[in-house]
């Protein structure tokens, strides 16, 4: 396990959003709010918390990452240029004819991606067979599975939450991106999903609840999920959509489209602002 | 006459010693399974409350750790086969093929076909000979629903015989693959020499008047067909054709240049079947008077299974109708 440096860890995640936004404006198109939502946690997955090898991608011990809500692609794809899965200039591609780097993650084409998501609430479900499959080859590999929270409206994500407490799949962490908004406005109006923690406490989950933009709080949330036995543990990350640029912060219209090259300029200063 | 660079063995149809017993699909599954189970341990099972029905209960008897029941929830279930299978494992994933193909279909588009994953899905109950539980539990379109999805090779085994080779098979051979079985009893069809490779068809007889390709449960009844038009100076071929994706195309050259009438028949729509894939294929490579027995673009309905068949028109005594009428209108209208 790397060092639990926060200073660092912040440095990076500034990084990453700054990648983030870079990317999705050359595309032209993209989700900004939602990956900027889960810069902080992805982040501290990557750079700290999860044993894993970039040149070595299907390393039989590695811990795996699940983006359930494969729409914040911009990020994972940052994350693992960034660790070094592929060169940086690749994320200049993104979304373009013949690129590896596909709207919504798609495992062919990019090494490091675990499986093709983008069609919401089937990444758990995925993340449950994986932790049954470590669990048979006695392997203490840990699996992470990120949910966006307008994607617990999906069905699948509650028959998976019983699927993973029944089997008490302890090496199972979710993380759900609780930014409040979805694409046609907020959670709470389109389908509200509260109470959420008791929600996932009544179907067997051990629940954490942290602010999804404290590295402190994430790095200790997920130490502690490693401690828990016999059931899977949830966090839930409460965030803001589009963190980090004031502008498309808590702004609904953000979540499926990219910067203008002026609204780019102005974030980056944001963000560089910010970093210092 | 050659398939594959090797002379077409043509014994006629009703001439082979044949091999096995009567018996369901299903049941021949639950004992492959087990075979497998004994051989490989790393293949798993996975079931959605319905492993009695299925058979595969058997395997979770014999091999507990081995088995998951993901309880009635099917696209968990296709997610959790998945997962298993990014861990090298092989899992076969089993439930009512209406449900498997149906409720889990968009599972199986975006987790297993899209990335290309090991994953087996061998369901049980397609067709209309589900029987009395009616249309609701009977799958008439999961051939359709599988055959348009990228990576997907479909199988449809004709007795018992054949399906403990396909489950053997598809074991060995890496990708998504989809296997229908069916509920009731059949007649043993393969002969003993039968050897089951994907994508290869086998043809009983090739016929000079017609040729019936068929799948399933039908390949029995187009035996018995043909037997019947034999006696009235009609010949006809019979080709059971087990790989519905990829189709075998060689066979079905050959078929077609041999005779003025290709017959497909299946217990399924005839809309995106077994019918759809054959007459795709030869509409655009030979031309031929063709006609699909299946069921009309409709649902099916509760009663015995022998009393649907008869009902949805898929009796040999149908396909010799079938046939005999369309080689009097090919010859009326060649004259």
């Amino acid at each position: 396990m790397k060092k639990r440096d926060i200073g660092f860890l912040r440095q990076q995640a500034t990084r990453v959003r700054v990648e983030i936004l870079k990317m999705l404006t050359e595309a032209g198109s993209g989700h900004t709010g939602g990956s900027l939502s889960a810069a902080d946690v992805v982040t501290a997955l990557y750079f700290y918390k999860m044993r894993h090898r970039p040149d070595d991608p299907s390393w039989r011990e590695r811990d795996r990452f699940i983006l359930s809500k494969g729409h914040a692609a911009p990020l994972l794809y940052v994350v693992l240029a960034m660790t070094g899965y592929f060169d940086i200039s690749v994320l200049k591609t993104l979304r373009k004819i013949g690129s590896p780097l596909q709207g919504h993650p798609c495992s062919k084409t990019l090494p490091g991606v675990e499986i093709s998501t983008g069609s919401l609430g089937q990444g758990l479900s995925v993340s449950n067979g994986i932790a049954i499959g470590l669990k048979i080859d006695n392997l203490s590999s840990r699996v992470y599975c990120l949910l966006g929270d307008g994607e617990t409206q999906e069905g699948q994500v509650w028959e998976a939450a019983m699927t993973a407490a029944h089997y008490r799949l302890d090496n199972l962490c979710a993380i759900i991106d609780l930014n409040g908004l979805q694409i046609d406005g907020p959670v709470s109006q389109v389908k509200a999903i509260e109470p959420v923690a008791s929600k996932w406490s009544a179907f067997g989950w051990q629940v954490i609840d942290i602010d999804g933009h404290s590295i402190d709080e994430i790095l200790n949330a997920l130490d502690e999920a490693e401690k828990i036995k016999g059931k899977p543990s949830v966090i839930l990350a409460h965030t803001v959509k589009g963190k980090g640029v004031s502008f498309f912060e808590g702004k609904v219209e953000y979540h499926g489209i990219a910067p203008t090259r002026d609204e780019l300029e102005m974030a980056l200063k944001e963000l560089e602002g910010n970093g210092q | 006459m050659t398939h594959r660079g090797e002379r077409v063995k043509d014994t006629g149809v009703g001439q082979q010693s044949i091999i096995g017993k009567a018996m369901a699909t299903r049941d021949a599954y639950g004992e492959a399974l087990l075979e497998l189970g004994k051989k490989r341990n790393d293949i798993v099972v996975l079931d959605a409350d319905l492993s009695g029905s299925t058979k595969t209960g058997k395997f979770a008897k014999a091999f507990p750790d081995r088995f998951y029941n993901i309880g009635i929830a099917e696209q968990d279930m296709i997610g959790t086969a998945s997962g298993l299978s990014l861990t090298g494992k092989i899992p076969f994933a089993s439930t009512f093929a209406v449900f498997e193909t149906g409720r889990a279909w968009e599972q199986i588009r975006q987790m297993v076909c899209y990335s290309n994953l090991n994953v087996k899905l061998v369901a049980s109950h397609g067709g209309i000979t589900v029987g009395e539980d009616g249309a609701s539990h009977q799958s008439t379109e999961d051939i359709a629903l599988m055959r348009v999805l990228p990576n997907m090779t479909v199988i449809v085994p004709s007795d018992g015989y054949e399906t403990m080779q396909v489950i053997k098979t598809i074991a060995d051979v890496y990708g998504p693959v989809y296997v229908r079985l069916g509920r009731a009893k059949v007649p043993a069809v393969m002969p003993a020499e039968y050897e089951f490779k994907i994508g290869k068809a086998y043809p009983f007889h090739i016929g000079k008047d017609a040729n019936i390709i068929a799948m399933g449960i039908m390949v029995s009844m187009a035996i018995e067909a043909a037997k019947i038009l034999k006696d009235e100076d009609i010949d006809a071929g019979v080709i059971n054709m087990p790989t519905v994706k990829p189709l075998d195309i060689e066979i079905l050259l050959h078929a077609a240049r041999s005779c003025r009438l290709v017959v497909t028949a299946e217990e399924h729509s005839i809309i995106g079947g077994l019918g759809s894939a054959v007459s795709e294929f030869l509409a655009e490579n030979v031309p031929v008077q063709m006609r699909r027995i299946g069921i009309k673009d409709s649902f099916g309905c509760s009663g015995k299974p022998e009393e649907l068949l008869k009902l949805y028109g898929l009796t040999a005594d149908d396909i010799v109708k079938t046939v005999k009428e369309a080689l009097k209108k090919w010859t009326y209208d060649t004259l």
